[in-house]
């Protein structure tokens, strides 16, 4: 009989900005990820650094200490390749320090989109060659083999678990959302509908974002929350079940919440209070789906997502700019790709980073909501002119460019 | 002759159109042999000036004088002179009264021959002034409330405003025969007290050594060289300038013929809602936003553009499409617009009509020696116009106006 169990998962990501890129820029310098001015939000170098001096360093080394203190704590990853090429070139020692993890053997990395790209649903080639490209990077870097898979904004339906199954993926991670649940709990392996051999996981977003967003509500009525609080919920929550999914942005830990907050110390004496009890372990995505048996079938025929109270893809695809800038970037893909030009290629691929669209998103003006939707640009509209700019511009260096190569 | 002019801006410190007229006309003036002391409502160096007398009613700084421009009626509160405090100069109505009270001191000291106010801003200080030293007031109307805020209402202490001065003024010049209409069919006043003077461009304030540079907007030029038509308006982005109707044609253009480019220079509150509409209408691509344009990008948008609309819904005259014809465009104005008055080769249309806008877009950029007539006809008409003239007209108006009859 296998141990009721966490598996804690945690999505590592940094987009490359856009900077304020103008008609002036347009044809001229193709530099659109370069903001000059340092300290600005849109600086990619200046944002890498600021956050890993807050999150990765102080959470990795959090994670090493826990690894060497608890042989029954485990980690899944997903890491993406934009995350990684930013780490290569300005915090190396954080890209070490997750080969420090993974050493220990007790560390899974997620397979994803190399470009945290919403490519599924656009171009199935161009999603397919970001997922081997991420599957490349991985190995390279890190030895290891991805065998569970997630989509950028965990946007899943049933297409998606069909063709990871027919991939020979053993896992893919979903949204444990109540409309689709109805009755069920999150806290079980299923098997999606219409597959073979392929599990999936189901994020228990309740007790996920207690801790990755409400942490440090003082608004909220459990504020401050206790490690042996949260201990209890946990327990409660799984009772006779299996696993429970904790799914949330790595950055939750010193950059959503702050330091100061107490968010680090908060989870490294919840994860000793849970393995205190001989009952409880962590495992990796895939020791729970080897270790469980699904107990159902679900079945996700619209996409979900694990954004906003609506479950779906509005943040990035609900207006109307959104759906232009997309539109017109993968009408390129068969020109891009033929012109095998790996600069071209590779900013072309950059601008399919979903957090691109996501800057341009209006939904909160309906809400009032503006916090909920950071944006390192003045409006949304800002952010879709710089974007178009930049589409532009590759179609420039695809159709009008003369002067190069 | 001594005129008192009465002004809100000159250049360099302009927002728009009412600060150039205002320089051109003083300059020719001068050239006539006036003798012009001019009233501004802050203090700044004006480079070239040297033909007039400036004065300062404050000590703003133009950079303090934000938000208290030419175009910010709408931000005006109900407040009568009266009520307004002169020493509040962060309230428009404040600086206006210290602008009043200026004028009131400095008629006693220049015994101005005759009162030349222009727009609303200082019809009030015209007002006075003409008590005071009793000499005739003449109402200069570069734009009326009515046509600032497009089709909304407007700001009902500007009409009063307007329409006391309009009353008062002993003759009134309208920029065209558009802004004389709407004098007489909004305030009721006689057409036989006002005179349409349409303003005028200088050429040679553009020929300062200016060379158009290609590489300013290179992506235009590339598409240009792959048989683009780069279609234009330089303006700002408010409802008076009727540019959602400008989208709207865009897109009914592009559906029959895809090779133009459309260039939307300048900057203001409507700006998010016709990024917004382009989207909406799946032409992002194909309409390019500046932000605003100064200097040699702004020189550079003329250049670059093939075509030049001026979609206003209601634009008293139009400088800027002189200065697009300057610059070698073929000219698309709305029958709305003062300018058109004054030019024969060029397309008009109403500024609903989207559809004879788009028909016309479309012919123009599929019709070379079309593109050409219109370009070349525009060019020689508006070289015609000439301050001189306007300088002319303005001085036979003052001296009838002083001897009390009409012109």
């Amino acid at each position: 009989m296998s141990k009721r169990g966490i598996v804690l998962y945690l999505h590592t990501h940094q987009p490359f900005r856009v900077r304020s890129y103008s008609v002036f820029d347009t044809a001229v310098n193709h530099d659109y990820f370069n903001e000059p001015i340092y300290n600005c939000e849109r600086n990619n170098e200046n944002i890498f650094k600021k956050v890993a001096q807050k999150s990765y360093r102080p959470m990795n080394e959090m994670l090493e200490r826990l690894l060497n203190r608890h042989p029954d704590f485990k980690i899944s990853f997903s890491i993406t390749g934009t995350f990684l090429e930013q780490a290569e070139q300005w915090a190396p020692d954080v890209i070490e320090s997750f080969k420090r993890l993974i050493a220990t053997g007790r560390v899974e990395i997620i397979a994803e989109t190399y470009y945290h790209s919403l490519a599924f649903f656009y171009s199935l080639s161009e999603f397919e060659k970001q997922v081997e490209i991420h599957q490349n990077k991985i190995r390279d870097l890190f030895g290891l083999e991805t065998k569970v898979f997630r989509n950028t904004e965990l946007a899943y339906n049933d297409a998606l678990a069909k063709w990871a199954d027919g991939k020979g993926f053993k896992g893919i991670l979903a949204e444990g959302w109540d409309p689709i649940l109805e009755w069920r709990s999150p806290n079980h392996v299923y098997r999606p509908t219409g597959t073979e051999n392929i599990a999936l996981l189901l994020k228990n977003y309740k007790l996920s974002d207690d801790v990755a967003f409400r942490f440090s509500d003082k608004g909220w009525s459990q504020w401050p929350l206790s490690a042996g609080t949260y201990n209890t919920w946990v327990n409660d929550a799984l009772g006779d079940q299996q696993i429970v999914n904790l799914f949330m942005d790595y950055e939750t830990f010193g950059e959503h919440q702050w330091k100061d907050t107490g968010i680090f110390d908060f989870y490294e004496s919840f994860v000793g209070n849970w393995l205190s009890n001989p009952d409880n372990t962590f495992y990796t995505a895939s020791e729970a789906i080897d270790a469980f048996e699904p107990v159902g079938e679900i079945s996700m025929p619209n996409t979900v997502t694990w954004a906003d109270n609506e479950r779906d893809l509005t943040a990035w695809l609900g207006n109307s700019m959104q759906q232009e800038a997309l539109r017109y970037l993968y009408e390129m893909e068969d020109d891009i790709i033929k012109s095998n030009d790996i600069c071209l290629i590779g900013d072309w691929r950059k601008l399919q980073t979903s957090d691109h669209v996501y800057y341009m998103c209006t939904k909160w003006f309906n809400d009032g909501d503006v916090h909920a939707y950071f944006s390192p640009y003045s409006s949304p509209y800002d952010a879709f002119l710089y974007f178009m700019n930049a589409v532009r511009d590759l179609r420039w260096r695809l159709y009008y460019n003369k002067e190069e190569f | 002759m001594n005129i008192l002019m009465l002004g809100w801006e000159l250049p360099p410190h302009n927002s728009g159109g009412l600060g150039v007229a205002c320089y051109h006309m003083s300059k020719a003036l001068a050239a006539h042999g006036a003798k012009i002391d001019f009233v501004i409502p802050y203090k700044a160096h004006h480079p070239n000036t040297e033909f007039m007398t400036i004065h300062s009613a404050t000590d703003l700084t133009p950079l303090e004088r934000y938000g208290l421009g030419a175009y910010d009626s709408e931000k005006v509160l109900e407040k009568t002179l009266v009520e307004a405090d002169a020493k509040d100069l962060k309230d428009m109505r404040g600086v206006q009264k210290r602008y009043v009270k200026y004028v009131e001191n400095l008629v006693i000291s220049t015994k101005p021959d005759i009162i030349h106010a222009h727009d609303w801003l200082t019809m009030e200080a015209g007002m006075r002034a003409k008590q005071v030293a009793n000499v005739p007031l003449i109402v200069h109307v570069h734009a009326t409330e009515f046509d600032r805020c497009g089709s909304s209402s407007g700001n009902p202490i500007v009409h009063e405003i307007e329409y006391q001065g309009l009353m008062m003024a002993d003759r009134i010049m309208a920029v065209s025969n558009i802004t004389k209409r709407i004098i007489m069919q909004k305030y009721g006043i006689p057409g036989d007290k006002i005179e349409v003077v349409h303003n005028a461009i200088d050429v040679n304030s553009f020929n300062n050594g200016y060379c158009y540079d290609a590489s300013t907007y290179k992506y235009l030029e590339s598409l240009k060289s792959d048989g683009y038509t780069v279609v234009s308006t330089i303006t700002r982005f408010t409802v008076q300038k009727g540019l959602v109707h400008m989208v709207r044609a865009a897109a009914r253009a592009l559906e029959r013929y895809d090779k133009l480019v459309f260039l939307f220079a300048g900057d203001g509150e409507q700006r998010d809602e016709l990024i917004r509409l382009a989207a909406k209408y799946g032409i992002s691509d194909k309409i390019i936003f500046t932000g605003f344009v100064r200097g040699k990008q702004w020189r550079d948008a003329y250049s670059v553009s093939d075509i030049f609309v001026m979609s206003s819904v209601s634009e008293p005259f139009g400088l800027t499409a002189l200065e697009a014809a300057h610059h070698g465009n073929a000219l698309i104005i709305t029958k709305q617009s003062g300018v058109g008055e004054v030019l024969h080769s060029i397309f008009r249309y109403d500024f609903w009509d989207t559809d004879l806008l788009a028909d016309q877009i479309v012919a123009i950029a599929t019709n070379e020696s079309l593109k050409r007539s219109l370009q070349e006809g525009v060019k020689n008409e508006y070289s015609r116009i000439s301050w001189h003239d306007v300088a002319r007209l303005c001085i036979h108006i003052y001296e009838s106006t002083k001897k009390g009859v009409k012109s």
